[in-house]
């Protein structure tokens, strides 16, 4: 899908500190309609820190956040949610001993009947949950089972599929191929595409793996020490680029010549 | 053709996936040990075997069972009570004491002992979240500090270590057919509260598995950051939680006050253990998450039991605590075992 230009999201110099220590600083940021927006660092380069403000979990001090242009302060992730901003995690977004429809449904139950009878629509929550899986190509034999007998990449398409669901214009996925096999990372970053392309979300996918990222991002930022490293679309980028700014840039060629000096010099 | 191929297929299957349906649930193995206890009392002590036996094995388990349905609710939320013994003790003492030392009437004391109830679980709950120390710990100082202020407040105010019979007072015929009334069924004596105990069980079960407060519960024992990710008010549930317990408790120290007519102050300690003790032997894991009311209920049947059979065999009454260790181990391994199997799909 085209993105009409008018960013959901858009980040203006945003900063945070913690106490007396400043974990991000100016960072600009725009996510469209239908765009995957990669976020890469190491760890500590304040990606954390960056989800945080936009998933509603910690407001920002310095800069602006505007959605659609107007712009905001959150001081709980609801606040987000109700504007379509979801955050999809890599270890919280699941209760692993429920079963599958019921985490879907999490927070945002059915229910029917009144009063005492108020009770849970099991079989409309059931159906609404196989569709919503069935479209995104998941095919579970068993929706009462629990989550946590699914696959690493099941669990994590299921979460994002949840977030869909429930109205996400803008998705957060944070890692969510970092603790997968070669298989379930692909079933994961085809779906992750598939719902930008074609529902035309927002993505947000944050990772450490630059392969990842460049399958399928728009556009890139490399965060490094709490400050933008490299800001670029896809364009004007090569794998190798993405790689060499991931590893550390222009440190990593400094430290590559001390090394080999270093070498050089026994040598001698 | 296709059709009957695929009816037979299903007959085949169906018979399956009822026995498995049936070992996937919680209490599949408190069921299977309900089942054993009760055969090895039957062979072994025929006394057991009269009816007038039955229902006193089902008092004895309502008198464990009541607490332990909330207690159960409790555990799958995730969290302990350690304090909910001494609390029955607790909350008997103040309906008693607040009826015949401040107001003089009974009604006006079963209810504020009601509040009292609430507000001794609001309170647990409310240090929990407050404190962020595991509920072990915060209930361990609550049952320490109830089971210190029972004594020295009965102390301080009666006299004696016993409060007053309340018996003579005015509201006590209705207020004791109420929580302790006992009618006959048949040729046997069946006491109210094991009405009670089976109607809170059946409660309980309906919000754990048709009510929005039921998955939150579930969800909050299993993984509360999940659950508070998606927006289920975590500090809520777990706070209303310890209410539900102490609501529990009130209604055995309503039940214990009007069929005894006076309270000891030292009761209730080693009941608490008693309650957890039914409700992991009905399935409940100890880091939350998982189990079920209806398991719970079986493992107070078990019990109590375990409790009349050890006497109607004529053993030594020690011998009981015995077989709640025992079985407590046991029902631990063998709902591991269901449960792996279980997960597995097998």
């Amino acid at each position: 899908m085209a993105s009409n230009g008018e960013p959901i999201v858009r980040l203006r110099g945003v900063g945070k500190s913690y106490a007396n220590i400043s974990a991000l600083r100016g960072v600009d940021l725009a996510v469209r309609e239908g765009e995957v927006t990669c976020i890469l660092g190491d760890n500590g380069a304040g990606k954390s820190t960056l989800i945080s403000i936009i998933a509603g979990l910690h407001p920002h001090d310095a800069g602006e956040y505007l959605v659609d242009g107007v712009p905001r302060r959150f001081s709980s992730p609801r606040e987000a949610l109700d504007l379509g901003i979801a955050a999809v995690y890599q270890t919280l977004a699941l209760v692993p001993l429920l079963p599958v429809w019921r985490n879907f449904f999490l927070g945002s139950e059915i229910v029917k009947g009144r009063g005492p009878l108020r009770r849970l629509d099991r079989e409309k929550m059931w159906a609404e949950t196989r569709d919503e899986l069935h479209r995104m190509g998941i095919d579970l034999e068993n929706l009462e089972q629990p989550v946590g007998t699914l696959s690493g990449g099941q669990r994590q398409v299921v979460a994002i599929a949840r977030a869909i669901h429930f109205g996400a214009r803008v998705l957060i996925l944070d890692e969510p191929t970092a603790a997968l096999g070669v298989a379930q990372s692909g079933l994961v970053l085809r779906y992750v595409s598939q719902a930008a392309r074609s529902q035309g979300i927002g993505v947000i996918f944050i990772t450490h793996n630059p392969h990842h990222a460049y399958l399928v991002g728009d556009h890139f930022i490399v965060l490094s020490r709490g400050e933008v490293a490299l800001d670029s679309p896809r364009s004007d980028l090569t794998l190798e680029s993405l790689m060499f700014q991931m590893a550390g840039g222009k440190g990593l060629s400094a430290l590559e010549h001390e090394l080999q000096g270093g070498r050089d010099a026994q040598r001698a | 053709m296709t059709t009957a191929v695929e009816t037979a297929r299903r007959r085949q299957a169906l018979p399956q996936s009822v026995w498995k349906k049936v070992l996937k649930r919680p209490e599949a193995g408190a069921l299977g040990g309900a089942v054993l206890v009760f055969a090895f009392f039957w062979i072994i002590a025929p006394p057991f075997r009269q009816l007038a036996a039955f229902t006193t094995v089902l008092y004895q388990a309502s008198t464990i069972g009541i607490p332990a349905v909330a207690i159960a609710l409790l555990m799958i939320g995730g969290e302990f009570d350690l304090s909910a013994g001494v609390a029955v003790t607790s909350i008997s003492l103040a309906a008693s004491i607040f009826a015949t030392h401040a107001v003089g009437g009974l009604w006006a004391g079963t209810i504020f002992s009601l509040f009292f109830a609430l507000a001794l679980g609001a309170v647990n709950g409310w240090l929990l979240i407050k404190t962020k120390l595991p509920s072990f710990l915060v209930t361990l100082g609550s049952f320490l500090m109830l089971q210190g202020l029972n004594i020295a407040i009965t102390k301080l105010i009666t006299g004696n270590v016993a409060t007053e019979d309340i018996s003579g007072m005015a509201g006590f015929g209705a207020l004791k057919s109420i929580f302790a009334a006992t009618f006959q069924f048949g040729r046997v004596q069946v006491s109210i509260a094991i009405l009670y105990w089976l109607a809170l069980a059946a409660i309980a079960t309906w919000i754990l598995l048709r009510t929005k407060t039921g998955n939150w519960i579930v969800a909050v024992g299993g993984q509360g950051d999940s659950a508070r990710a998606v927006g289920v008010p975590v500090a809520r549930v777990k706070v209303g939680l310890f209410m539900a317990v102490g609501f529990g408790c009130w209604f055995l120290a309503m039940h214990q006050l009007y069929a005894y007519n006076t309270v000891q102050s030292g009761a209730g300690i080693g009941s608490e253990l008693l309650y957890i003790a039914a409700s992991v032997v009905g399935g409940c894991l100890l880091t939350g998450g998982y189990g079920s009311a209806v398991g719970s209920a079986l493992g107070a049947f078990i019990f109590g039991m375990t409790t009349e059979g050890v006497i109607y065999a004529d053993w030594d009454a020690d011998w009981f605590q015995f077989f709640v260790g025992a079985m407590l181990l046991l029902a631990t391994v063998v709902n591991t075992w269901i449960r792996a199997r279980a997960s597995k799909g097998k």
